[in-house]
């Protein structure tokens, strides 16, 4: 797995560029990642990132775009309003969790 | 787009937001619980990477979106040769299935509600939600005498066959 420089630490990254290790996440590195993929940050960004980092603490996987609605109480809809296309894959990736695993 | 923080080496592609996106329409044709689920867990997975999205009732799909039925889909082993008795290998005789669907049916719902996925007309909110289509079969409201204003609300309108094939241009399609 390759290791990438972001925001000056050393991350580790599987071939697409998710980060691999969970703490080695933090919020400047989540901006670049964001700025990465043409997303700006805003509060409303912030509340899903948190939660999305919280709930893989707990659950031990990365939450599904219906988690994300059902469980955080972020309307499907505005999920793709703030990651537009691909919400479910931008938001794990700005949080630094692995791409979910859930069909649903 | 000014970068002033270092560049990650390693970028997903996750495609451009304006580029022209894939299209896909997925005919659903049955009524029962368990074909009902196909065609909805690809339409939401289709929406989660970004592809436009048609979902097209016809026939004994029409239950799927009729308000007075689609919260009451069911599952039958009758004919079913691959359901088996919970945790085995051991089939379900054919002839005891028709009386089962009341007891299937409550199971394969609990069992979908267990991994997290919604009912029917809930998962149907989910994808329009996400900006899918959905769309009625002309035919099938004649022949079971039903109108728009039968149908969930977010149906886009009763099209003809021939709509459907005009409008699907370009698009992958799939039918259940």
């Amino acid at each position: 797995m390759p290791t990438i420089e972001i925001a000056g630490k050393d991350i580790d990254v599987n071939e697409e560029g998710f980060l691999t290790k969970y703490d080695q996440w933090d919020e400047a590195i989540a901006k670049v990642l964001a700025e990465q993929i043409g997303v700006e940050m805003t509060d409303e960004h912030w509340k899903i990132v948190n939660f999305l980092r919280s709930d893989f603490k707990s659950a031990g996987e990365t939450a599904t775009s219906r988690r994300v609605q059902v469980v955080g109480g972020f309307p499907i809809k505005e999920q793709f309003v703030l990651f537009p296309k691909k919400p479910a894959k931008k938001m794990a990736y700005i949080a630094g969790l692995p791409k979910p695993k859930g069909c649903v | 787009m000014t970068m002033t923080m270092t560049k990650p080496s390693i970028v997903p592609n996750f495609g451009s937001d304006d580029a022209p996106t894939r299209k896909m329409a997925i005919i659903c044709s049955k009524g029962n619980l368990d074909m009902a689920y196909p065609g909805l867990i690809l339409a939401n997975a289709a929406l989660g990477e970004g592809v436009e999205l048609h979902l097209f009732f016809t026939f004994w799909g029409f239950d799927m979106i009729t308000k007075s039925r689609m919260e009451h889909l069911q599952f039958s082993p009758a004919g079913n040769t691959a359901l088996h008795m919970p945790g085995g290998d051991a089939h379900i005789p054919q002839a005891l299935a028709p009386a089962m669907t009341g007891m299937a049916t409550k199971m394969l719902k609990k069992q979908i509600a267990d991994l997290g996925v919604p009912e029917v007309p809930d998962f149907l909110d989910q994808i329009v939600a996400a900006g899918g289509h959905l769309w009625a079969c002309r035919m099938s409201a004649d022949m079971n005498k039903l109108e728009l204003a039968d149908l969930r609300d977010d149906v886009e309108g009763i099209i003809s066959a021939s709509d459907f094939i005009e409008m699907t241009d370009g698009a992958q399609l799939l039918f259940i």
